[in-house]
């Protein structure tokens, strides 16, 4: 028959096409074996490697977090053959009815299960599975494949690193491509915030096996299976034993105990209690109602959530405020009368001492007047407008010190406390219609100020450092990770560095004067140690005072600067600075001298909480 | 036929045709049946399986065939034609913002259980249109006006797919160059563009100095074909040398740009695809796993097959979307060579019986349309088999009768007689 032309000649393109396909495909089918394999119908499964997770290290290379092998049992439903359901059970350690509940389980599902693989029991130690595999020829269709779990060598640093577990529907939701069902993903703490370095990646041996689900051998000799690469490991600036000699000195305690190296801004020990122990970490799943449920919220960090009233600790800042802004002499004197009275018949109580005092002895016996002076000073200063500027600026100031917004740390979930702003007044009062009296608890620390404890130990490092920090952190560099630079920038206050001893000389004496001497941190002196350090009493709406204490030590060239924040406890020098001296004094000299024992004894032993 | 007019049934339909879509929608039965059979060996008429769904499709098929062929008056596709291409353009756009995204494409309209994809049906719209405005008297492909026309008919559509993320439906259009060449468009155009394929993935695949040579060679065979088929003086030498110079500038273009076009204009997993198919990544377990599965499971059938439901490969779910777009694994596995190589047989006579037809008709929007058919079809053939044999990138389209699905299934049936209707009436008065 004729046909178009053009037709034609596209006809013969479709035969030139269709010859194209039956060439290769005779290729792929007859002449390339690379395809069959062989004629025993094989067929390729992936077998997975999981890579075990990186190490956490602490400053001196102990291990905080290793792993240990434990195995899963796998069962692949569709080649179980006939087996002794009672020597299965005993072999593994289960009873005989959850065997028989899952063989059930995967026959009522046997279409939606196919020929998959599922896991059948999981975490086995490493003794219980070699008796599985002495007797595994009689359990067709079960194998064991090689997991790592976490372990932790040391009782440390429970909430801060974080627990490790099996990822969920909903996390997978989240995150479809980078993690399977079956992987395991940090959820919290240090094991979340790390996740991309510690995960590793996996890998695979690609195996053959016949038509009745026997494994043959490799495929092409194992040449394109993948490793798995393990994770990079984490070294942290925590120490070890300074972090559970906290811990345990935080026992029975609602609070948190921080520690920094003034001179780099790294974290030596952070507790947050009650906290959660490790052994609790490796088996989250079954612990983790209780830890929801407990009022004491356990799983709450508060070293970097709770937003406190910092209380007298605040002084400090005030203090020094008022001598960049040429407001306050160290030599001025102001008188208290067991108080400070900013308006009629209104009085800012103050505790017992000698009057008046100057500024080394207000910081000394902790003089709320004397602070009230300052801050009206402060804010009634003539070189502003009016109160709403000078407080802005007075803002401004306590802003650099690290307060009212998030450090930066990369401790996870970091919250910022709050540090009020003219504006907000002027909603309260209407614009311009508040004063000094109206804000005199800030004198003191009180009132519309919070501060998480991390802020309050960075101010303990700005006066250890006289005026400057760096960004408090808990991963040091290491091979493969390297931390980010903003860690290792210096922050200025405004306040400049000439300022500082004035507050520090006062900090010294308040305890090292003696006793007798007012003053207010006597239980915390270590001979020799020249810790420097003020106390706070921050009053809690829910039930007794908070107990607070910043210190640092030496005096000179500090190496060490602590808060001590232990809620209900009473005034600052009751319990915070004991706890917080006690922690200087291990770290400095490796032990707590005799005299001090009994001190350590009692600190230990009460609880306020259950 | 009793009824008066014309003649019977038996001599005015083209059996040929029917019987052979009879023979692939059976192929594609029982294929889907051993595809999950191993998984589930029950019933080929079970309801809860596929295969059984796969029956109640058919089953529907044949009966909007009778209707086409039966109830329908043949005149009225052509009169239709305009309100039926922008109502699925419409459709087509709306699908983008009313629809959930499926890996990233925004192509499928759900009510319920039924899911429809529009991209299916704009085949059939834009070719029953294609066929109207090229039919019409006056219409003539070296005008200008009219071969706009024509390209915006077919780019349209075309492009709101690419809009849609279903880059690999959109090539399919790309068949209608073959129509618009059989309607006079210069052969240039598809020596052109073909040209370019090969060049793009020369580029892709080897150096610039290998894609240099093989633009030269390009050039140099285009220019002994101009001066030995143009006669001195001419237009069509001057347009020739013309054609050739521009050839050679975005030529050169073409591959200092392709790695940056490539780099930058393709989505990720698009781009995965075309390097594991051009063997520059290795990667066994991702992009390439579908292929390396599907071709393990094609050449494990060797010369005979495995035999029917005895496929270890297609049936242990080695092979995504085994009943679907990689249907033709199973024939392979199953069936061996022999099986493979009746499938595409049966496909090229389908093929060449429909261009036949229409080359016979005397009406042109007859003809045209079986073109469009027939390109349509080779475009899926191509594309579909192509890619479960590593010659062509993975790229989601089914094989048009065997793959699993009610909508791929009416849609191509519905295409299928559309022209058969076409082709009976006029054989039923002339």
């Amino acid at each position: 028959m004729e046909i178009n032309r053009r037709s034609g000649k596209l006809l013969l393109g479709l035969w030139v096409v269709a010859a194209i396909l039956v060439v290769k495909l005779f290729y792929i089918q007859i002449i390339d074996s690379r395809y069959k394999q062989d004629a025993s119908n094989n067929s390729m499964i992936y077998d997975v490697i999981y890579p075990p997770r990186g190490i956490i290290y602490d400053r001196n290379g102990e291990i905080l977090v290793g792993n240990k092998v434990c195995y899963d049992i796998l069962v692949t439903p569709r080649e179980v053959g006939p087996f002794d359901t009672l020597s299965l059970a005993a072999v593994l350690g289960v009873e005989p009815d959850f065997i028989r509940e899952r063989m059930a389980y995967y026959r009522t599902y046997r279409r939606k299960i196919g020929f998959q693989t599922l896991p059948f029991v999981k975490q086995l130690p490493a003794e219980t599975y070699n008796k599985f595999a002495e007797l595994r020829y009689a359990f067709p269709g079960f194998r064991g494949q090689v997991r790592t779990i976490r372990e932790y060598p040391f009782n440390a640093g429970g909430n801060l690193l974080g627990y490790v577990s099996e990822v969920d529907a909903a996390f997978l939701k989240k995150h479809p491509d980078e993690y399977r069902s079956g992987d395991y993903a940090g959820r919290t703490g240090l094991e979340a915030a790390r996740e991309e370095e510690l995960r590793g990646s996996k890998g695979y041996h690609i195996l053959l096996r016949d038509n009745r689900g026997r494994i043959q051998s490799r495929y092409k000799g194992g040449e394109e299976d993948r490793a798995a690469v393990p994770g990079h490991d984490i070294v942290t600036t925590i120490d070890a034993p300074l972090q559970q000699y906290g811990q345990r000195l935080m026992e029975g305690k609602r609070g948190s105990l921080i520690a920094i190296e003034p001179a780099t801004g790294e974290i030596l020990t952070m507790v947050s209690s009650p906290g959660i122990d490790v052994d609790v970490l490796t088996e989250i799943g079954k612990h983790y109602e209780a830890l929801v449920q407990d009022k004491n919220r356990p799983m709450f960090n508060r070293t970097v959530q709770a937003s406190y009233p910092p209380g007298s600790v605040f002084k400090l800042i005030n203090g020094l405020i008022g001598l960049q802004e040429g407001v306050l002499k160290p030599e001025y004197q102001y008188p208290c009368s067991k108080g400070y009275a900013y308006a009629k018949n209104h009085k800012l109580g103050c505790h017992n001492h000698r009057s008046p005092l100057n500024l080394e002895e207000a910081v000394m016996m902790s003089c709320n007047a004397y602070f009230c002076y300052v801050l009206k000073n402060l804010l009634e200063n003539p070189a502003y407008k009016n109160t709403g500027e000078a407080f802005d600026r007075w803002r401004d100031y306590v802003l650099s010190f690290g307060f009212g917004h998030p450090l930066g740390t990369d401790v996870p979930s970091e919250l910022g406390g709050n540090v009020p702003t003219s504006k907000f007044y002027d909603r309260h009062y209407g614009k311009g219609r508040w004063k000094f009296s109206n804000i005199v608890s800030l004198s003191i620390g009180q009132g519309e100020i919070g501060a998480t404890p991390l802020q309050i130990a960075n101010l303990a490092a700005i006066v250890a450092n006289r005026g400057f920090f760096y960004t408090p952190h808990i991963v040091k560099d290491s091979d493969g990770v390297r931390i980010d630079d903003k860690f290792r920038e210096r922050h200025y206050t405004l306040v400049d560095t000439t300022h500082f001893h004035k507050v520090i000389g006062g900090m010294w004496r308040a305890v090292n004067g003696g006793p007798g001497s007012g003053g207010t941190a006597t239980a915390a002196a270590v001979p020799g140690l020249d810790i420097c350090g003020k106390t706070g009493t921050a009053q809690n709406p829910h039930g007794a005072d908070n107990s607070v204490f910043i210190c640092f030590a030496p005096r000179e060239h500090p190496r060490i600067a602590v808060v001590g924040y232990v809620e209900n406890a009473g005034w600052g020098g009751s319990y915070a600075a004991p706890i917080a001296s006690l922690l200087v004094e291990r770290y400095l000299t490796g032990t707590i001298r005799e005299e001090r024992k009994p001190l350590e004894q009692r600190m230990m032993q009460t609880r306020f909480i259950p | 036929m009793k009824s008066g007019v014309g003649r019977s049934l038996g001599q005015s339909l083209d059996w040929k045709l029917v019987v052979i879509y009879l023979l692939l929608v059976l192929i594609g039965w029982l294929n889907i049946y051993a595809s999950v059979y191993s998984s589930d060996p029950s019933s080929i008429f079970d309801w809860s399986v596929r295969s059984g769904k796969q029956f109640v499709w058919i089953l529907t098929a044949f009966g909007l065939a009778l209707l086409v062929l039966f109830a329908i008056n043949p005149r009225l596709w052509e009169v239709l034609s305009p309100y039926g291409y922008l109502l699925v353009l419409v459709l087509l756009v709306a699908v983008i913002f009313l629809s959930r995204d499926v890996k990233g494409s925004h192509s499928w309209f759900e009510f319920g259980p039924i899911k429809f994809q529009p991209a299916e049906i704009s085949k059939i719209t834009t070719s029953l249109l294609l066929a109207a405005v090229l039919s019409r008297p006056g219409f003539h492909m070296n005008v200008r006006k009219d071969f706009l026309m024509a390209a915006a008919i077919i780019a349209l559509p075309m492009l709101v797919i690419v809009g849609e993320s279903e880059t690999g439906s959109a090539l399919v259009y790309v068949g209608f160059l073959f129509v618009l060449y059989r309607e006079g468009l210069s052969g240039w155009f598809l020596g052109v563009i073909g040209a370019a394929i090969i060049l793009f993935i020369v580029t892709l695949k080897t150096s610039p100095l290998v894609s240099g040579l093989v633009l030269a060679a390009l050039l140099l065979a285009g220019l002994i074909y101009v001066l030995r088929r143009t006669r001195r003086y001419s237009r069509d030498r001057r347009f020739g040398l013309r054609l050739l110079l521009a050839g050679a500038i975005l030529g050169g273009l073409f591959i200092v740009s392709t790695g940056f076009a490539f780099d930058h204009l393709l989505a990720e997993h698009q781009r995965l695809r075309i390097e594991v198919l051009l063997g520059i990544r290795e990667d066994p377990a991702g992009v390439g796993y579908n292929v390396r599965q599907s071709m393990i499971a094609i050449g494990s059938g060797g010369f005979w097959g495995k035999g029917f439901l005895q496929g270890t490969q297609t049936t242990f779910g080695f092979v995504p979307e085994q009943s679907t777009d990689f249907i033709f694994c199973t024939v392979g596995e199953e069936w061996g060579f022999v099986g493979c190589l009746l499938v595409i047989l049966l496909y090229v006579l389908l093929i060449r019986r429909i261009i036949y037809d229409a080359e016979e008709s005397r009406e042109a929007f007859t003809r045209i349309y079986g073109l469009c058919l027939a390109s349509c079809l080779f475009m899926h053939l191509f594309i579909n088999i192509g890619m479960t044999i590593g010659l062509m990138p993975v790229i989601g389209i089914p094989l048009p009768f065997l793959s699993y699905g009610g909508s791929s299934l009416w849609a191509f049936t519905l295409m299928l007689f559309i022209f058969v209707a076409l082709h009976r009436q006029e054989n039923k008065y002339f």
